[in-house]
């Protein structure tokens, strides 16, 4: 059905067609829309059979999901930013029992200095966390991956993180289609326990485990990861035949066949930068763009099939590893392996700095003419940079 | 004419029962003369034995002992539903190494600082499932409740989630090496308060009250118990199981290794606690306390702390008189604010 | 469910970790010697009867009595009770009145008319006891229990020895001796009263004793020459106790103020009785109160009854009507001096009451007999004189008299003249080690003020010779019985079971054959750490630690 909605109540409403039976949170923005629409749809009965729990912190939010996971229901939280990283050691926890909880990380800066605004520092902090982190381009795929997520994490047994722009998707308000619950319903299927504390059949979840097995421990999440890998792509597929719409999978190509320039991103900058390249090859440049949806695990095989014929890339990272550069940049050049071309890192749209086409337009035309640095900050004011630094920048 | 003499036995309703006097009965775990309802579960071949055997506690531990009684008697009250959740320390260190675990309950252990909320989620699911027989309990050591825990207790304490908290008290990390936490007594060495300086040990006037802290929530339940006590904490579980929402209730766990006191000497050091009036034993309903236990046979502070090695610099080499009357002036305000010497006892 | 490897494990699995190899000492289980037992000069068993009692069980209590000593209701009322001197819960708050639990089982046998059975397979032996004292009644008896067949011969009229002759009936009512006496009768003890052995060799041979029990006691008084100008006057105690006993006319063989010389219990007794017989009765004695050999106990129930004592005092001679005593002081070590200083008292009889000596008579003659100047016939080990086949005990015998001593003797002379039958060696068990009050963790038993017998009211007490102390009901014995703290022996309270860290002890099914107290619990050696709080914490102090063997 179709809605004028805002993207938090739109991802609200598909995490409501899923049934949770424990939505857990504490506020933070740009998260907030989110949680408040599921309380209410709580309240109101909307979301019927859920336990809405306002805790005192996102590491008690996280860590109640670990319990109601582990107890044996549908648990999903959402945070951002500091939240997240605040809650880090649960999340750790939580992929480490293998739990399937589902969270929206509407994503955004980290401080210091304190940041309201978007950017990927609070999804690229956790990226080592073992969870599935899936980026949605657009209001409809963060609804849809949000869906498919709850699938992935109960199939596999493994938390799934559907990292959502904050402000930029969060709060913008577009038309969305929000499935019937029929089909989600069929889609998502009942939720399937990782553990069963059940008194008539105890067990021991979460020992210490030392030297002897934990390396053995740590491989089954990396194969449990690679099990993933081959689910993502199968679960969009079979969305796209219930649901009539391609979201999700490994990343949505556009254009690449023949492309000698390949843009890459993740999230709504995909939008500004499949407007710049439209216009581009209407002015005859060979460009296409490849926008990640499935970020860990990373379809590290497909990503370079996808890009064996690109002669140059330019990766926009909407964060950056202080001392080393832009860390989507890093995983595509890993996902190149040994062949030899130009892999240009923009570091974008820092702190909820925009991202213009016009900036975007200026550093595409540049990189064929092997103009363009292998690091660049877009649109950073150097100025202001140069003042502070004095005679240390030239 | 003789009155028979009939022992007067307080249950933990407030009822007064007349029970027949036994030699034993009234302290020990049992007594073969002893109706078997008046018994406690652990001296029961039938007990649950929560923690079984092969567990890699100290010698003489009182934390696994202590959860030992307390969680007895938890399963018991619950017909066997039960669920732990249990914090990181001691008691899930050493219950739980791979590949070998000591439980034999469903148990879950996630994070040192979040065992409360995971209980919560946990109580949540269980509601959520309509598996209201199952009972949910949290566990942890002091540090894991008072310090790194404690804003997830407080969570979980305001929101009165149905959750059974006990905390297994030894005044200290010990699991870390015997380092200070926000429960170890004053004047006590620890590896981060050592027993050098001018003042040695850990200093007066820090540290946290959290069974007050506790009935400051205004939750249904809260109550201190001691390993040394096993008729009054079986009676304290007993009856915070009865009771649904948030309950506390924090055990006197001495530890022979951080305390520095014989092995053997576990219950004897908890026993002293509770005689010296150090550890006041007592329940409190919705923030108001409801009883106390009085003093049996009332001793100074410092036969208590003379058991243990963590106070030997207030003897040696020479008694430290003004710390030693500064801890009975502590054990003097408990019995004062909890009324541990009933006159009816002493007459 | 998902199995998550290594992180959830089968609950339980750490019975695989045996860490009994941690440990350097173990516990175990001990049998320790209770302080009552260790002083009863009968050799009863006391913690456990008391064992028994405690569970109700009182015919299995009254039974657990009498393989020891087969006067229990006696034994309840006229024992000075060295088990409650020497009982532990005297650290606590008071010791356990033993005897008042003890005179209620012997009371509740007499009504119920309990019997010991005894054994079917007779032995063909004769034994020949002379004396029908509670030694004598108690080798008999014990006899009797082993398949003998035995002989008393009593020079009295009645039997009881001391017990009737020497204690005074409001202190034990002679229906209870008749009673407990007519129980060995019934056991097919032959007693021949009113008949004196002159020549026991000649006797045993002539009735083809095996073996011989001498037990007539010491009933020569020790005398003091005191100038008085009508012997008559001066009576011995034992005497006056006996004419007391056998005359229908008590009140016509006492005088009008009754002066007693002696400080023992025999002086008590006399003066008491007295009283009773309307006199007035005063003490003299030479040293103080403390010094007096009576029990302390008995000193301030004849104060209660209104006896008088004059210490420090010693009678010089005697007139008509009046009484010349010189006071005395004590020197540096305790010893009575004469001071000179002289008081004329009124009294109109002296009863001497200074002890016994035996008489020799009996043993004059008898080969391989020893004795010394006060007659004491000396024994070995095994009760038996220098005369092969002759046994002697109770206050003949050198010891401490009491009755008691001589009911201890009478058992011990019983077994070994059954060991001696039978061709056998008689060996006590080696005692165990003392259940000393530091072996106990005395916080967990209950506070209880002992169970006070109730007490005849002082009117009658003064005017009658109706028993001084009643008994206890049925309610306070067995509070009573409960207060034992059971020193050294389990009792079955669980702590061990309880208080184990490591769930190392494991409580046995109660079945049939299994000693009460004994092997309930059992300590699994493959996870007991050795921490020791079972044996801390065990309230009656019966386990301990004993090191690992390497």
């Amino acid at each position: 059905m179709l809605k004028q909605i805002e993207g938090s109540r739109g991802v609200a409403e598909a995490v409501a067609l899923c049934r949770p039976k424990v939505v857990c949170a504490y506020p933070i923005t740009p998260q907030t829309h989110i949680v408040e629409a599921l309380g209410e749809m709580v309240r109101t009965g909307e979301l019927p059979d859920c336990e809405f729990i306002n805790v005192e912190s996102e590491f008690a939010a996280m860590s109640v999901a670990i319990g109601s996971s582990a107890g044996g229901v549908r648990s999903y939280t959402a945070t951002s930013s500091q939240g997240l990283l605040f809650m880090t050691e649960a999340v750790y926890n939580a992929s480490g029992m293998g739990l399937p909880i589902v969270m929206t990380l509407g994503t955004r800066a980290i401080g210091a200095p304190i940041n309201i605004w978007n950017d990927h520092s609070d999804a690229m902090a956790l990226r080592d966390a073992g969870w599935v982190m899936l980026f949605a381009e657009t209001n409809q795929e963060a609804v849809d991956l949000h869906i498919q997520a709850f699938r992935i994490a109960e199939s596999l047994g493994t938390p799934v993180m559907v990292c959502v722009d904050g402000f930029i998707l969060t709060h913008a308000y577009e038309q969305l289609d929000i499935p019937e619950e029929t089909l989600v319903t069929k889609f998502v299927g009942p939720f399937q326990p990782a553990y069963e504390l059940d008194p008539e059949h105890p067990v021991t979840a979460g020992a210490l485990v030392g030297p002897e097995a934990f390396a053995e421990v740590r491989y089954l999440a990396h194969h449990k990861q690679l099990q993933a890998l081959k689910r993502i792509p199968a679960l969009a597929e079979e969305f796209l035949q219930q649901f009539g719409r391609d979201s999700g999978g490994y990343f949505h190509a556009y254009n690449l066949e023949g492309a000698s320039t390949v843009v890459v991103g993740m999230g709504s900058v995909v939008g500004t930068v499949l407007d710049v390249a439209d216009e581009l090859r209407k002015n005859g440049h060979s460009i296409g763009v490849m926008a990640i949806t499935c970020y860990r695990p990373f379809p590290f095989d497909t990503v370079r099939e996808a890009l064996k014929r690109a002669e140059r890339i330019i990766v926009i990272d909407r964060s950056i590893t202080a001392g080393m550069g832009g860390p989507l940049a890093a995983d595509i050049r890993l996902a190149l392996e040994n062949r030899l071309l130009p892999v240009h890192t923009i570091i974008a749209g820092l702190g909820g700095r925009p991202i213009t086409k016009a900036s975007l337009k200026k550093i595409f035309e540049r990189a064929p003419l092997g103009e363009l640095p292998e690091i660049t900050f877009l649109d950073l004011n150097w100025d202001m940079v140069k003042n502070e630094l004095g005679a240390e920048v030239a | 004419m003789i009155e028979p003499k009939i022992q007067e036995q307080s249950s933990v309703d407030g009822v007064q029962t007349r029970v027949k006097f036994y030699q034993t009965g009234t302290f020990t775990a049992g007594n073969r003369l002893l109706d078997k309802e008046l018994r406690t579960v652990q001296s029961s071949q039938e007990r649950s034995n929560a923690i079984t055997c092969g567990h890699r506690a100290c010698q003489g531990c009182g934390e696994a002992l202590g959860a030992r009684y307390a969680l007895d008697a938890a399963i018991r009250a619950a017909n066997g539903n039960i669920i732990a959740v249990n914090a990181t320390g001691c008691l899930e260190v050493f219950s739980t190494p791979y590949p070998e675990t000591s439980w034999q309950v469903p148990w879950l252990h996630s994070l040192f600082g979040n065992a409360t909320a995971v209980a919560s989620g946990v109580a949540a699911a269980l509601r959520r499932q309509g598996k209201d027989h199952i009972r949910v309990v949290a566990q942890g050591g002091d540090g894991g409740t008072t310090d790194i825990g404690f804003g997830a207790l407080s969570g979980m304490f305001e929101r009165n989630d149905d959750v059974l908290y006990l905390c297994y008290d030894n005044q200290g990390y010990m699991n870390t090496g015997v380092q200070r936490s926000s429960a170890t007594p004053p004047t006590a060495r620890t590896a981060t308060t050592p027993a050098v300086g001018k003042a040695p040990g850990n200093p007066f006037g820090i540290g946290k009250d959290v069974p007050r802290i506790a009935m400051a929530h205004n939750i249904p339940y809260v109550a201190t118990a001691s390993v040394a006590n096993l008729h009054d904490l079986e009676e304290k579980v007993t009856k915070a199981m009865s009771i649904h929402g948030a309950r506390y209730i924090h055990i006197f766990v001495p530890c022979p290794l951080g305390w520095a006191h014989a092995t053997r000497d576990t219950i004897r050091v908890a026993r002293l606690a509770v005689e010296s009036g150090v550890w006041p034993l007592f329940e409190a309903e919705h923030g108001e306390v409801i009883h106390s236990s009085p003093i049996r046979r009332q001793i100074p502070v410092e036969e208590y702390l003379m058991t243990q090695g963590r106070f030997a610099h207030l003897f040696k080499p020479k008694r430290d008189e003004e710390r030693l009357s500064a801890l009975q002036a502590i054990a003097n305000k408990n019995i004062e604010r909890y009324h541990l010497i009933h006159e009816e006892a002493n007459a | 469910m998902t199995r998550h490897f290594a992180i959830s494990l089968p609950v339980g699995s750490s019975l695989e970790n045996h860490t009994g190899a941690w440990r350097t000492e173990r516990p175990q289980y001990a049998d320790f010697l209770p302080p009552c037992n260790n002083a009863c000069p009968a050799g009863e068993n006391v913690q456990n009867w008391l064992y028994h009692a405690e569970e109700a069980d009182y015919q299995e209590a009254w039974e657990e009595i009498m393989r020891n000593n087969p006067f229990p209701a006696i034994m309840g009322r006229a024992c000075y009770h060295p088990c409650e001197t020497a009982c532990n819960r005297a650290t606590v708050d008071e010791a356990v009145s033993i005897h008042s639990v003890e005179r209620f089982l012997g009371d509740r046998a007499i009504a119920e008319g309990w019997h010991i059975k005894i054994a079917t397979e007779k032995s063909g032996k004769r034994i020949l006891i002379v004396g029908g004292g509670p030694s004598g009644l108690s080798a008999a008896y014990h006899l009797a229990r082993l398949g003998h067949s035995v002989t008393i011969v009593e020079a009295e009229a009645k039997a009881g020895g001391m017990m009737r002759y020497g204690i005074p009936e409001y202190r034990l009512p002679r229906d209870v001796i008749d009673a407990e006496v007519q129980r060995i009768l019934d056991m097919g003890v032959t007693l021949r009263l009113n008949e004196k052995v002159r020549d026991i060799p000649a006797a045993m041979k002539k009735e083809s004793f095996d073996a011989c029990f001498l037990a007539i006691g010491a009933h020569i008084s020790k005398h003091v020459d005191i100038p008085s100008p009508d012997a008559g006057r001066v009576l011995d105690a034992l005497h006056m106790l006996r004419d007391s006993e056998n005359s229908s006319d008590k009140g016509a063989l006492i005088g009008r103020r009754v002066i007693v010389y002696g400080g023992g219990n025999t002086a008590l007794d006399v003066a008491r009785s007295a009283k009773r017989l309307g006199g007035e009765s005063i003490i003299v004695y030479r040293r103080t109160k403390e010094k007096m050999p009576a029990h302390a106990f008995e000193v301030e129930e004849a104060i209660e009854e209104g006896i008088q004592f004059r210490w420090l005092e010693t009678i010089k001679h005697l007139s008509d009507e009046t009484i010349t005593i010189e006071k005395m002081k004590l020197d540096s070590d305790g010893y009575p001096q004469p001071t000179g200083e002289f008081e004329v008292i009124s009294g109109d009889m002296v009863v001497l009451a200074l002890g016994q000596d035996v008489d020799t008579s009996i043993t004059t003659g008898i080969p391989g007999i020893k004795n010394d100047k006060d007659g004491i016939v000396s024994v070995d080990s095994n009760m038996m004189t220098g005369f092969p086949g002759l046994f002697a005990g109770g206050d003949m015998v050198p010891s401490e008299r009491t009755i008691t001593v001589a009911v201890g003797h009478g058992k011990k002379a019983a077994r070994n003249i059954d060991a001696y039958l039978r061709g056998k060696e008689f060996s006590v068990k080696e005692k165990h080690t003392l259940a000393t009050a530091e072996k106990l963790n005395t916080w967990y038993y209950s506070d209880a003020e002992k169970a006070v017998q109730p007490t005849l009211e002082m009117l009658r007490r003064r005017t009658t010779f109706e028993e001084v102390f009643g008994g206890l009901d049925e309610t306070n014995a067995l509070f009573e019985a409960r207060r034992c703290m059971s020193c050294g022996n389990c009792f079955e309270c669980d702590n061990c079971l309880a208080v184990c860290p490591d769930n190392a002890i494991r409580k046995l099914p109660m079945h049939l054959g299994m000693e009460p107290g004994k092997g309930r619990f059992e300590i699994n050696y493959d996870y007991c750490k050795g921490c020791g709080i079972c044996v801390a914490e065990c309230p009656a102090g019966a386990m301990e630690m004993v090191p690992e063997v390497i």
